[in-house]
């Protein structure tokens, strides 16, 4: 019996007054990898950023392994969650960001070493064994000492997911990680997440790379207007759209 | 030029040139270590403030900033008395050139901070850092780097306006001078010498400056 992980009950994301989450619903099973695809704007970015709290939301519920994420009812009043509890649900999820966001004063094995000797609390022994198996694992064993300035974006993107996954989150999120980066680039890191897919690691990506998305998801989510437009399995989706809107985005976006 | 004459007269003010010296540098260190206290709560004030503690704190580096030093320096003086906080020159000009100081390094600190990528607090909110250690790992370092060159432009003009405190009576280096001068009347020689004082002292910062540059330069 597969269990939920993630549960996702009407989200409602304002920025002032634009709505661009408009009630999304969804629920994710441990072990499945959801491709997010949709046009630009339609709220594939915002949604995952509100399951790790980067953003506020205004309605509506996350829930990882059945704890609601950010905030609480207390006598029928909706608060967010004290700041440091908020940062503990974050190490709950790792994320990988498209401009990397690696800390350029670090070398890679402090970059994936800092969250495990501050947040999970390991000696710098532990974490620097716990960093040469990640780093290794995404390739980059060689390059632990470098500085982020002096690897490649794609070096830099597989440090980036290293940092994310050692420190063991349930769920990864994933937001466009190979857009930032030349074309020669983005296979290596594509990889990388394909590796961890096969391992059985829960994901959510968003992701323009639609041939990708199609061999590696488990199931793909189609946003459309701050709302799920269809959603299904890879195969179903991407040969038999439903809806008029998916078959027109399907069109114009690469996949062949 | 008598040179020979001159290096009679600087060898009998040696003790009171010195003296200056010793003055001029201490009031330059104190208002600096003190401005840069005071300026990094100023700046995280400013960069991460609630609103109306943003305004307040923006009000008062706008006002300091936008007053000349010697304008502290005679109020912190002159007018504190007035209130019953009497403090001697060498205390008020400390007070003066300190609040000079953390207005400059506070607006300093803000653009440091301001000019990190947003990227870098989202990364590491994302592992589950808290805020004050996102600061402490994450963002104080790569801000110090960022504000090291002007932070050192204004420990220099600090030492420069340490001479405004020989306005009211402080004695130290330009003041001593000043009083050497009206003794021998070699004001071309001994200004000329408490000038390239003041540039040894200044360089010295400077060179430290670049070596601390050196020392934590990320490699790319
Ligand atoms: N900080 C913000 N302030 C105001 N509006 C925002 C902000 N961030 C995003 N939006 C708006 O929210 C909507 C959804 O944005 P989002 O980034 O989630 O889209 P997306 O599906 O990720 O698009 P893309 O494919 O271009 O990355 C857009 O209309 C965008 O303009
Ligand atoms: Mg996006």
């Amino acid at each position: 019996m597969t269990q939920t992980l993630l549960e996702i009950r009407d989200l409602h994301k304002r920025y002032g007054a634009v709505e661009v989450l408009k009630g999304v619903d969804c629920t994710m099973a441990q072990g499945e990898v959801i491709s997010i695809i949709g046009s630009s704007g339609s709220g594939k970015t915002t949604m995952l950023r509100c399951i790790n709290m980067l953003e506020e939301f205004q309605g509506g519920s996350i829930r990882i392994d059945g704890q609601e994420i950010g905030y609480e009812t207390v006598g029928g009043v909706r608060r967010r969650k004290k700041e440091k509890e908020i940062a503990r649900q974050r190490a709950m999820t790792g994320m990988a960001f498209q401009q990397f966001n690696l800390f350029p004063h670090m070398t890679a094995a402090r970059n994936v070493m800092l969250g495990l000797i501050k947040v999970r609390g390991m000696g710098r022994d532990e974490a620097r064994s716990v960093a040469e198996k990640w780093l290794d694992r995404v390739g980059l064993l060689s390059r632990m000492d470098h500085y982020p300035g002096q690897l490649s974006g794609g070096q830099q993107q597989r440090v980036a997911i290293a940092r994310a996954i050692a420190m063991n989150p349930k769920l990864m999120l994933f937001d466009e990680v190979t857009s930032a980066l030349d074309p020669e680039l983005v296979n290596e890191v594509l990889q990388v997440i394909k590796g961890l897919a096969e391992d059985g690691m829960s994901m959510l990506l968003v992701t323009h790379e639609m041939r990708f998305a199609y061999e590696v998801s488990t199931r793909v989510i189609f946003m459309n207007q701050g709302r799920i437009g269809e959603e299904g399995n890879p195969r179903e989706m991407f040969v038999k759209p439903q809806t008029k809107r998916l078959a027109e985005f399907l069109k114009s976006s690469s996949f062949n | 030029m008598d040179f020979p004459a001159f290096l009679d007269q600087l060898w009998l003010a040696r003790i009171p040139l010195l003296k200056g010296l010793g003055v001029s540098i201490s009031i330059s260190f104190l208002s600096i270590v003190v401005g840069t206290v005071l300026g990094v709560f100023v700046g995280l004030a400013l960069t991460y403030g609630y609103r109306p503690v943003q305004w307040i704190v923006r009000g008062y580096t706008d006002f300091i900033r936008g007053t000349p030093v010697l304008v502290l320096v005679l109020a912190s003086y002159y007018v504190l008395s007035t209130v019953g906080i009497d403090l001697g020159p060498f205390q008020a000009g400390i007070l003066a050139l300190s609040i000079f100081c953390s207005s400059h390094v506070g607006e300093l600190v803000r653009g440091a901070l301001q000019a990190i990528p947003k990227g870098q607090t989202e990364a590491a909110k994302a592992i589950g850092l808290t805020f004050p250690q996102t600061f402490a790992y994450v963002l104080g370092p790569q801000a110090l780097r960022q504000a090291l060159p002007a932070w050192v432009n204004t420990a220099a003009e600090m030492v420069k306006a340490s001479t405004l405190l020989s306005i009211i009576g402080v004695a130290e280096l330009l003041l001593r001078t000043q009083e050497l001068i009206s003794r021998t009347f070699m004001s071309l020689e001994f200004y000329f010498f408490a000038g390239f004082l003041y540039f040894v002292i200044n360089y010295s910062i400077e060179r430290f400056g670049r070596y601390v540059e050196r020392k934590t330069a990320v490699p790319s």
